[in-house]
């Protein structure tokens, strides 16, 4: 399968079993839509994934994929990445599965820097196991867990990750289309880890949690569209931005002497700038959506691959010499 | 070369067998000094079995008991089994070893230490009172106090080491001293010496030196006037090596992958006393072989899981800890049913427990420990050369029926060597391995009509895309189904394929009388002490079989009928009757079991002693 692929290639013959009304089925539709353009075949594709209702993802797209066990998808990722280095891998996986029972494997796979894309859904809850709060859910949450609120202070997805070392940062959402096909896109394209948050709606048991990011009237005011090389500017007229007062950012209202170019710029390649995009957040700050951060690093299983080449220099390994090993003797 | 010969003024004594053991400071060397005089028996024609026992800690206060390193090794112009149950010769650096290593050495045993070790304060930190070798409670062996720092330092004086440097060669002095005692060709220690110091010749000049001022001293002391022959044993002819557990596991899985023509990926996170079959791969890159440092264990086994997904040989080894771990994943596996080898190298437990001493408490949690119904194949070798057959076992059941399989070793295999009739590459088992790819009438969850494995696809395949996963599943689609009769047939069809790899077996090896009074069932690394107390115990009269598992899952199809044939089943185990359990359930014998859980292994008198009371409750009932 390669060219003059299409959308359908991609759906499988299994019943979709979200939610009517969850935000995967979004995030779905648009993987189904770019993955036919990337110019990869189909049987090249395996998606992998841990527990939850994000991890039911590969079911539903036709191509190689494992279902797996919570938190575990980047583990299973990085042996069949490292093992088959031509294959295009994707990690999906939900807020609880990421973050909290497979955090340890999420930060290790950012620091070695495979060559997967990760697309994390992030509802803020749990929902598989119907509502409890999850490692990104806001402080002092009601769920049936914690009815008085929760008490621990959540993860920022994006920030955890630069922090890991990842190289390519980015957050998109559930119902901006066009958003969302660009991060794909960009993060296929990305030659290491690439990890795209995707704040996702679960209108059951987090119904709203980001409608002030999709709202029509008030989205514009509320998200930071980042653009390499543009300056940060927001607002349904543009008419506010970001400055930094050494590293330190804060809204400005453009006009009365104020203007785009006392905003900073964004630059995907600048570590301290994508630091401080990842901690800007409501109230205070608009939401960045986009590519936070990208740069090249080596990746792991070229690596791996570049040693098993210079030990082959000298020609393959002699298996009868192996099982002689060092020092042998004769009995006759 | 330098012969360790006696001179003609000195007697020679012939023996059959003898044990060494060489205790020391962990910083002392003795497990290097084992592993060479071992390499000199094994070169003098000897069969040979080596036990290596040290401590968890890496540098622990010098001078302590809980520092003491210690390396046994019996050679014999016999076949032998055991490390050997009493010690004939005992070499102590110190007084904390001599403390610790006392009470094995046999009466009359010769007993050879660092006279000048033997300070004050090392003796209050081995907790001695009083100078052992001046009180007198040594009178039951033959004590041999030699000044080893004191003629080591001498003979290296010119070589301008540090006095720290020099006193690191008493080991080999002592290996030396060793050598003269028991005539052993020491031209293969030097040529270790060589190599290993290549990039440091003041260490090859230092440590050749002490060895040869070691002999030297032999020969010309006056304190030594016996040395021992022990002749070639009878061995069958071929080429031969010493391995151990851990090496000779890492080489069947390369061997394993070659005859598969399949890359080797190991998964694996570091863990005592497994770690070296990671090292030993890691050095193996020119096969090809990729291996993994994970961040834990469980991104260990998934990560094997995966590279099994992608058409690899997916490998995970782990001790004891890591077992518990990668259950969840074993799991996994067995529902997604792709091929995979865990290796646990049993040690010690619960929890940390005593990491380098060797137990095998984990057969239960092999068998049975993941939620669900979830069998696997469960293999375990009976000496450290077997690892090699086992292990290479494991990957062709594993990818003949789509199946994870464990490997139970121990600390004891894992690190005890022994002579290895080395195999030819030719003599290999084939591994035909078949990925699918016809996309004609294809499903993931196809059944091979013989082995009922399920089609292996690499991904990559054009046409055959597929998803596999945790859920319940239907037959042959494997799409996901909560039917009630889908998941109980699947269930069914994975138990049947496991129980199915029995057929492979070859049948039980009784050795002994195929009926009879009693019969000892062993599994692992009991095997060595077993065979040589029924084989004792039949010269003796007694009418004793010894039969020894190699495979725990599926059993073997004749071990009921086999058992049944005796009045007794002793089935000692280095836990407190884990088999036992398994066998009386299956087969409803009244099985005995014989339990220890010392972190070491068994002694042959232990189980002589034990299979005679039984035996004598026998004769009283039959007598009342």
């Amino acid at each position: 399968m390669s060219a003059g692929a299409s959308r359908k290639d991609f759906v499988t013959d299994q019943e979709v079993r979200w939610c009517p009304g969850c935000g995967d089925y979004a995030i779905l539709a648009q993987v189904q839509k770019v993955l036919p353009e990337l110019g990869v075949p189909r049987e090249n594709f395996v998606f992998v994934s841990g527990i939850g209702c994000s991890s039911r993802f590969p079911y539903y797209v036709n191509t190689y994929g494992v279902h797996g066990i919570h938190g575990r998808a980047p583990a299973i990722a990085t042996g069949l990445k490292v093992s088959r280095p031509e294959l295009s891998v994707w990690i999906v996986t939900g807020d609880g599965d990421a973050l909290s029972i497979g955090g340890n494997h999420v930060i290790h796979l950012a620091r070695r820097n495979l060559d997967v894309n990760v697309l994390l859904f992030n509802n803020r809850i749990y929902g598989l196991t119907k509502g409890q709060y999850s490692p990104t859910s806001e402080m002092g949450k009601q769920t049936k867990s914690t009815p008085m609120g929760s008490l621990d202070r959540p993860f920022d997805p994006l920030a955890l990750m630069l922090g890991a070392g990842a190289t390519f940062v980015a957050r998109g959402i559930d119902v901006e289309a066009k958003l969302l096909q660009g991060l794909l896109r960009r993060a296929h394209a990305h030659r290491g880890t690439a990890f795209v948050e995707i704040l996702q709606n679960c209108n059951v048991f987090n119904d709203g949690a980001f409608d002030a990011l999709t709202d029509k009237a008030s989205k514009s005011e509320h998200v930071l569209l980042l653009e390499h090389g543009a300056p940060l500017v927001f607002g349904a007229k543009r008419d506010r931005g970001i400055r930094l007062r050494g590293r330190t950012p804060e809204v400005i209202e453009l006009g009365d002497g104020l203007g785009e170019a006392d905003c900073a710029v964004h630059d995907e390649t600048d570590s301290t700038l994508a630091w401080v995009l990842a901690h800007m957040a409501p109230p205070e700050f608009p939401t960045p959506l986009g590519v936070l951060y990208a740069v090249d690093r080596p990746r792991y299983e070229e690596g791996v691959a570049a040693q098993i080449a210079q030990a082959q220099a000298k020609g393959p390994g002699d298996l009868a010499a192996l099982l002689r090993g060092g020092d042998t003797w004769v009995v006759s | 070369m330098l012969e360790g010969g006696a001179s003609s003024a000195k007697r020679i004594e012939r023996r059959e067998s003898m044990v060494v053991r060489l205790a020391g400071d962990s910083g002392d060397g003795m497990q290097v000094t084992g592993t060479q005089l071992t390499g000199e028996s094994a070169r003098a024609g000897n069969d040979l079995v080596t036990l290596p026992d040290f401590p968890a800690e890496i540098r622990a206060p010098a001078g302590t008991p809980a520092g003491v390193s210690a390396f046994q090794l019996q050679f014999s112009a016999r076949a032998v089994l055991t490390p050997g149950d009493e010690v004939d010769v005992l070499v102590a650096m110190n007084p904390a070893a001599l403390r610790s290593n006392i009470d094995d050495l046999r009466p009359g045993g010769i007993l050879i230490v660092d006279r000048e070790a033997f300070t004050e304060a090392n003796l209050r930190k081995a907790g001695y009172e009083r100078n052992p070798l001046e009180d007198g409670t040594l009178a039951r062996c033959q004590v041999f106090p030699v000044e080893v720092t004191r003629l080591t330092t001498a003979a290296l004086k010119d070589l301008g080491l540090s006095a720290r440097e020099a006193t690191r060669c008493r080991n080999f002095f002592c290996l030396g001293l060793v050598s003269w005692l028991f005539h052993r060709p020491v031209e293969i220690t030097e040529e270790w010496v060589r190599s290993r110091y290549a990039k440091q010749p003041q260490f090859v000049e230092a440590n050749l030196r002490a060895l040869r001022a070691g002999l030297a001293y032999g020969e010309n002391t006056e304190l030594l006037a016996v040395s021992y022959e022990v002749p070639p044993a009878t061995i069958a002819p071929g080429t031969y090596r010493t391995v151990n557990g851990n090496t000779a596991a890492a080489i069947a899985l390369v061997a394993a992958a070659e005859m598969a023509d399949l890359p080797l990926f190991l998964g694996s996170y570091p863990i005592t006393p497994a770690s070296d079959i990671l090292h030993e791969l890691s050095a193996l890159k020119r096969f090809g072989v990729v291996t993994f440092q994970a961040e834990d264990e469980i991104a260990g086994i998934g990560s094997a899981l995966g590279a099994a997904f992608g058409g690899a040989i997916g490998v995970t080894t782990t001790s004891g800890p890591g077992l518990d771990l990668k259950a969840e994943t074993m799991g996994l596996a067995i529902a997604i049913e792709l091929p995979l080898v865990l290796i646990d190298i049993q040690r010690s437990g619960p929890s940390t427990g005593m990491p380098t001493k060797t137990e095998q408490a984990d057969l239960l949690l092999a068998l049975y420990g993941r939620h669900g119904e979830a069998p696997v194949p469960v293999l375990a070798p009976a000496t450290p050369a077997e690892c090699f057959s086992v292990v290479y076992d494991a990957v062709r059941f594993a990818v003949s029926y789509m199946t994870p399989v464990i490997v139970l070793s121990d600390g004891y295999l894992a690190n005890g060597s022994e002579p290895w009739l080395v195999p030819s590459p030719e003599q290999l088992a084939p591994i035909p391995v078949t990925f699918r790819t016809d996309p004609q009438g294809f499903f993931p969850y196809l059944r091979d009509p013989g082995t009922l494995a399920r089609p292996w696809v690499r991904p990559g395949t054009p046409g055959l895309e597929h998803r596999v996963g945790g859920l319940a599943k239907a037959p042959g689609t494997g799409n996901v189904s909560y039917a009630p009769q889908d998941n109980e047939q699947m269930v069914r069809l994975r138990a049947d394929k496991v129980a199915g790899i029995a057929r492979e077996y070859p049948p039980l090896e009784v050795f002994g009388p195929a009926e009879g009074d009693l019969v000892v069932l062993g599994w692992g690394s009991t095997f060595g002490a077993i065979r040589q107390a029924v084989a004792e115990l039949q010269a003796a009269g007694r009418g004793v079989a010894h039969v020894h598992l190699r495979h725990l899952n599926p059993l073997p199809c004749d071990l009921g009928a086999v058992l049944s044939r005796y009045r007794h089943v002793l089935v000692p185990e280095l836990n407190l009757g884990q088999l036992v359990r398994v066998v009386r359930a299956e087969y409803l014998v009244p099985a005995v079991g014989f339990a220890k859980v010392q972190g070491r292994p068994f002694k042959v008198g232990e189980i002589i002693t034990r299979c005679e009371r039984l035996l004598a409750g026998e004769r009283e009932e039959a007598a009342a």
